[in-house]
């Protein structure tokens, strides 16, 4: 499974861990609070290459139904998925509060 | 459309909520060779951007088992974990490192020289940002001449770093190892090919790859894939294997694009003059004579 | 059981032989070369079952045995002097990660100027990285160390890694009879190393992690907890060790003509047999001597301390170390121990042995003599008056 928000995100005292170990691919915040703009992916235009699913450095592009969509709480606006579309079906625009 | 790269590695995330810069090189060259490796692929990490954009108690963004050494210590800590999971009886796993250009050429060399000596079976992947970027920016070992890092101002004295960059594919080729390879995240697929491959051989595997870092090369952040194509088309650098005792280039490029070109689109480099670039183009031309040589084309 | 005349290395070899190391990573330096030499012959021929390692470096020796232990194996290193400051950076990375890895250290005398003879100054300089300190008086106490070491470190109480210290020469090249245990013996007292602290395929670790302000103490002051409950891990485990082996240690501290004992010699190591016949002489004498040999330097035995010295009218540390610019570093354990229990002994610190320099039967006697007179706090054993020379 890939590392995912988790609902506790405090340790108290007795909480810490005894070592400096614990679960694996445990998150407790997410990165869209680092946007200024943000792709969008124009699914008509989409043809599923999976160039974007390959070279988005956070891996929050996925392919379903043989189409881009993409996991907004880790994208960080970045744009390579827009330049690297060869067909221009992702843009990047303003973030929206 | 079925992309074969794509089909080649798992769907699975195994590096993700890391709080890298957006268009981070090192963070697609970790993210790419994990879905090849997959989930019993165990990852160290020294001190340096990966480890700490990834493991920030409780905030830990690899799902696959992941340690930092230290900052010295990456390939011994991947000979000890090898060494261990064996003794443990454990087979079914592959031990591999990330380390930046720092950790590898410069302090971490010695370990890394150690650990192909004993033939450790380790992947050893270095992605090479160029710099210590994780520190801010200062020059390391595997820094090009003439970039501007915090340490190698550019000035009207000195015009950045006066160093050529250190060869560690060619070091780790001369200690007759299994197999090493250069490679660069703006050719995912041939990294990832790469990746494959080295995971289906015995011994220690080193795998050099070009990532470049917006914040640190002047770039901006949505440029980074492509920047990392250009220096591969440029020639400064090159996509080549070492296997068997001998070297062989991946890709040879018809005609070179313009070095000038590539260099004045990066912060780092907008300083140099004419004929630091003839510096720079000329030695790239001395290095290609010396592939054409050499290699196996 | 079988009886042997070995080295204090070798000793200590046998005794981590029986200890079923799982991975072993070798770097040489006198004094300690000796050990991962035998440990790489038992390898040879069979009789220890390990994956030894030639590293390239004593820092290397070091992050090598985290990473097997972070791969739940049983590591085992050994090093001295300068290694000891090269792995420095991982003497801590592995306290703090709670790697319970044991190292063998040949006390030696740290450069400039280089030396290969015993003093302490290594790892006491290192007390404050977070490890188990040990410091063994003879070969058999080498061995039973070594067997008893994993027990002591890998206790879940504990998780702190090890290190046994042997003076360098004195101990490590002299040689001894010493009784080596069977291996059933041996496989009884110590079971195999288990731990959640490890990586684990059905249960992924993000490990060796960072923990920043808000955090951070707590991680410290759990390992702080860990070496300080390493006390009663140690009186537990000596007790299991009489019972199999037939030879019951002290605990913390052993103490020698003390309770009625109006001069104290406090020491570490190998030396102190020489203070317990100095100590008998003077008892001839009329002189009311003792002597108390620290065998643990972490966790420190305050209690003890302060227990043994009491009702003295003196004692004098005898240590092979100095903090520069200060004292002794034993001197200052030893007197906090006893200013923090309220007990009023006057308290002198004697530095001898730097750089494997001999000590006495006269020396010691001579201690003993001038703590009953009355001198300065600080003695440099060899050089003039006191501290000024």
């Amino acid at each position: 499974m890939r590392p995912h928000i988790r609902e506790k995100k405090d340790f108290s005292f007795s909480e810490v861990p005894e070592n400096t170990s614990f679960e694996a691919g445990y998150l407790v915040t997410v990165n869209s609070g680092w946007r200024s703009i943000r792709p969008e992916v124009n699914s008509e235009k989409c043809i599923g290459c999976e160039q974007c699913y390959l070279y988005c450095p956070d891996g929050v592009i996925a392919i379903r139904d043989g189409k881009a969509v993409i996991d907004y709480d880790f994208c960080k606006g970045c744009g390579i998925c827009a330049k690297i579309c060869r067909i221009g079906a992702i843009g990047m625009e303003a973030e929206r509060k | 459309m079925a992309n074969k790269t794509a089909e080649s590695i798992s769907r699975e995330e195994y590096f993700y909520g890391h709080k890298a810069c957006a268009g981070c090189g090192g963070s697609l060259a970790v993210r790419a060779a994990l879905k090849v490796l997959g989930q019993n692929a165990v990852s160290v990490l020294p001190a340096g951007c990966m480890s700490a954009v990834g493991f920030n108690f409780p905030q830990l963004c690899f799902s696959n088992n992941s340690i930092i050494s230290t900052f010295a210590g990456t390939a011994s800590m991947l000979t000890g974990v090898e060494a261990g999971l064996r003794a443990k009886g454990y087979k079914d796993f592959t031990a591999v490192g990330f380390a930046g250009d720092g950790g590898t050429a410069d302090i971490g060399i010695q370990a890394l020289s150690g650990a192909i000596d004993r033939n450790d079976n380790i992947i050893y992947i270095c992605y090479d940002n160029e710099a210590y970027m994780n520190t801010g920016i200062q020059k390391s070992g595997l820094t090009p001449f003439g970039a501007k890092t915090t340490t190698t101002p550019a000035g009207d004295n000195i015009h950045g770093n006066i160093r050529p960059k250190k060869n560690m594919f060619e070091i780790a080729a001369a200690h007759g190892i299994p197999y090493a390879a250069t490679a660069s995240i703006g050719y995912i697929s041939d990294f990832i090919e790469k990746v494959q491959k080295a995971s289906q051989i015995q011994g220690t595997k080193y795998i050099h790859v070009i990532a470049p870092c917006p914040t640190g090369w002047g770039i901006a952040p949505d440029e980074t894939v492509e920047i990392a194509r250009e220096v591969v088309d440029c020639g400064l650098w090159y996509l080549a294997e070492y296997e068997n005792g001998e070297f062989r280039l991946n890709r040879r490029p018809k005609e070179f694009t313009s070095v000038e070109d590539y260099l004045k689109k990066q912060g780092r480099f907008r300083h140099l003059d004419d004929e630091d670039i003839k510096v720079i183009t000329d030695s790239r031309d001395k290095k290609w004579e010396f592939i054409e040589k050499n290699f196996k084309l | 059981m079988s009886r042997k005349f070995l080295s204090g290395n070798e000793a200590f070899a046998e005794g981590i032989r029986l200890a079923r190391p799982e991975v072993i990573s070798a770097y040489p330096i006198t004094p300690q070369t000796i050990v991962v030499e035998r440990l790489s012959e038992m390898v040879e021929d069979g009789s220890l079952k390990a994956e030894y390692v030639h590293v390239e470096s004593e820092h290397s020796a070091l992050s090598c045995a985290i990473g097997a232990s972070a791969a739940g194996a049983r590591a085992f290193t050994a090093t001295s002097s300068q290694g000891l400051l090269y792995m420095a950076e991982c003497l801590y990375y592995a306290a703090g990660g709670r790697f319970p890895i044991v190292m063998m250290n040949a006390d030696r005398s740290t450069a400039l100027p280089w030396n290969i003879y015993g003093d302490q100054r290594d790892s006491l300089s290192q007390l404050d990285s977070g490890w188990i300190q040990a410091y063994a008086e003879n070969a058999q106490e080498a061995l039973d160390l070594a067997l008893m070491s994993y027990r002591i470190a890998e206790d879940k109480r504990v998780s702190t890694p090890y290190m046994a210290n042997l003076d360098g020469f004195v101990l490590t090249h002299t040689y001894e009879t010493v009784e080596i245990p069977e291996r059933s013996q041996a496989d009884k007292f110590l079971p195999p190393y288990e731990t959640d602290n490890r990586i684990d395929f059905d249960n992924p670790k993000n490990m060796a992690f960072s923990a920043g302000p808000d955090t951070n103490y707590i991680f410290k002051y759990k390992a702080h907890k860990g070496l300080l409950a390493a006390a009663e891990v140690i009186k537990e485990t000596e007790n299991d060790f009489a019972e199999i082996f037939g030879r019951k240690y002290t605990g913390l501290t052993e103490n020698y003509l003390t309770d009625d004992a109006d001069y104290i010699i406090v020491t570490l190591g190998s030396i102190a047999g020489l203070c317990r016949e100095t100590a008998d002489k003077l008892r001839e004498q009329g002189v009311k001597a003792g002597v108390v040999r620290i065998r643990y330097m972490r966790p420190f035995p305050n209690d003890e301390i302060a227990e043994a010295l009491k009702n003295a009218r003196a004692y004098a540390v005898l240590e092979k170390d100095v903090s520069f610019g200060n004292e002794g570093t034993v001197f200052t354990n030893v007197n906090s121990a006893l200013k923090k229990s309220g007990a009023e002994v006057k308290g002198y610190d004697f530095i001898g042995g730097l750089g494997g320099r001999n000590i006495s039967a006269g020396d010691i006697e001579g201690i003993y003599r001038s703590i009953a007179e009355g001198t300065d706090i600080v003695n440099f054993i060899g050089i003039g008056g006191g501290e000024n020379g």
